[in-house]
């Protein structure tokens, strides 16, 4: 079947969303099977690991929501849990600040991959904010001294009325939907952008062109 | 007149597309990435868990340390504590933090009314069956505010002098109602009866520790457990748990400048800390147009070790 005559040439806002979400990366480079012959370091590894990292921290936050609040002071296996969060989320920091020191000594801003570099710094402050209120829901000592020193901060600022460190219900609602679902986002945005320019090439490797 | 400009000369960066490539399986690197982080938090966690020292109580700190915990009543009462004195966003008491004349603090508003004497006049109000208490409760509020402030800071003075800052050993003086209203509030969180007093406020779910964490706080028995577990705030406490963990070393710049001048000797350092990382932060974001910062990798020549073999291959 056919659209009728009269449809052809009218573009839809689907149609739009279609080509706008399929043209964010070349033909063929989402999941490409070659990269250029200069990616041979270990450092490119950290990249993928941050990912990595990030899988596991969400995964074990999932299980850790699904027994509650306060279900690993009680439970040996919530408490084991909680370590595996605990350390998953050290190895993801460790991950993505080898990550980032590694793509800044690559300048990996150049050839219009400066957003690249902007969405990774703000996934990097985005990630210390959700790890923050992990530790201010913990529901132990830690967790109350660190509240109760952060306040001072976030009230120095003039924000502490709307994010008030000392409420443990939103701190907790923060830690599990607003601040993962922010790192999410900026994630995706940018293993897009780094699909869509590619891998910045070496340094040194340029053209001296004059300008026009 | 006719001026003639120099050609300005600028670096193109080669497409990445245009260079020979090798076979690169980006999915199976993936997976061996996830199999290795999920194994190191395994073996981390099963090796050295993590740490859940008990959250303190109002009882635990009443029995504990009862003369901070009077003094401490007292204080609110008196309108003396930390809290009390806070200003935005608890209340008006001051102008609170400020940088480079902003006045960030006071600007967010009293987002969180809170009325100091409250928390201790509010858990003593729903007890029943003391008959005593009921009476110094009434004398309280027969007081003018003045009074009250009058009477609840004279105690606080009579407890700093008294030997090791014991009620029962508070010279006799013009108190009021303050010292029964304390020891009826030191006996209701010996008892327990303290516990989610603060938190529920009247409702059955209790959720938002503010007014608790305050009491807490403004007392010397949290920061005293602290400080005894290497967490005070000259201690880089910030980033830091209980025993030997890691805790937050991202935050290790943040933390840093609290511990050095000016910061650690100002009124407004939480501000002033904050401000400069928001400037270092922005900073990073936007070393690509900054000249000077953005070529620092290549004067400091590490790209030279990360692309080795491209570089052997050119020659």
């Amino acid at each position: 079947m056919s659209a009728p005559a009269s449809d052809a040439g009218e573009r839809s806002w689907t149609s739009s969303v279609r080509d706008h979400v399929a043209g964010l990366v070349p033909e063929g480079q989402a999941l490409p099977d070659r990269q250029p012959a200069y990616v041979a370091s270990w450092i490119y590894v950290f990249g993928v690991a941050t990912l990595a990292a990030l899988v596991v921290v969400v995964a074990s936050g999932v299980v850790l929501a699904m027994g509650g609040a306060a279900w690993w002071h009680t439970s040996s296996l919530g408490h084991f849990m909680n370590s595996v969060h605990l350390w998953s989320v050290e190895l993801f920091f460790a991950a993505m600040v080898v990550h980032l020191w590694g793509k800044f000594w690559m300048a990996a801003w150049r050839g219009n991959r400066g957003l690249t570099w902007v969405t990774g710094v703000v996934s990097f402050v985005t990630s210390i904010g959700a790890a923050f209120t992990g530790y201010l829901v913990q529901s132990n000592f830690d967790s109350q001294w660190i509240s109760g020193e952060a306040k001072d901060g976030i009230n120095s600022i003039g924000v502490g009325g709307f994010f008030n460190v000392l409420n443990t219900g939103q701190m907790l609602l923060w830690h599990v939907t607003l601040l993962p679902l922010g790192v999410g986002i900026i994630a995706v945005m940018h293993v897009v952008l780094v699909r869509r320019h590619g891998v910045v090439p070496p340094l040194d490797d340029e053209r001296e062109e004059v300008a026009r | 007149m006719s001026t003639t400009h120099a050609p300005r000369r600028q670096r193109h960066t080669p497409d990445s597309h245009d260079y020979p490539t090798r076979r690169y399986d980006l999915v199976k690197e993936f997976v061996i990435a996830l199999a290795i982080m999920t194994g190191l938090s395994l073996a981390l966690a099963g090796i050295f868990s993590s740490p859940d020292d008990k959250a303190i109580t109002m009882a635990g700190w009443a029995q504990g340390d009862p003369a901070d915990f009077v003094a401490t009543a007292t204080g609110e009462l008196a309108g003396t504590t930390t809290s009390a004195t806070y200003g935005a966003p608890y209340n008006h008491a001051s102008e609170g933090q400020s940088v480079l004349g902003l006045k960030l603090q006071k600007w967010g508003g009293v987002g969180i009314p809170i009325n100091s004497a409250d928390l201790v006049l509010q858990p003593l109000r729903a007890v029943t069956g003391d008959a005593g208490l009921v009476n110094a409760l009434h004398q309280w509020d027969a007081l003018s505010a003045d009074q009250q402030t009058t009477e609840a800071t004279a105690y606080a003075d009579a407890l700093a002098t008294a030997p090791d800052g014991d009620p029962a050993q508070v010279q006799r003086g013009s108190y009021g109602p303050v010292p029964a209203l304390t020891t009826s509030f030191l006996g209701l969180a010996s008892s327990g009866g303290l516990e989610g007093s603060l938190t529920s406020a009247g409702t059955f779910y209790g959720t938002d520790q503010t007014r608790a964490m305050l009491l807490l706080s403004d007392g010397a028995f949290l920061e005293d457990e602290a400080v005894a577990n290497q967490l005070g705030g000259d201690q880089w406490g910030m980033m830091n748990e209980v025993g030997n963990y890691p805790g937050q070393p991202w935050m290790w710049l943040y933390t840093f400048w609290y511990q050095v001048k000016p910061f650690s000797t100002s009124e407004n350092a939480d501000t002033q800390v904050w401000a400069l990382m928001m400037l270092l932060t922005v900073l990073l974001m936007l070393v690509p147009w900054i000249p000077g910062l953005r070529s620092i990798p290549r004067l400091i020549p590490v790209h030279r070790l990360i692309w080795r073999d491209h570089y052997r291959r050119r020659r």
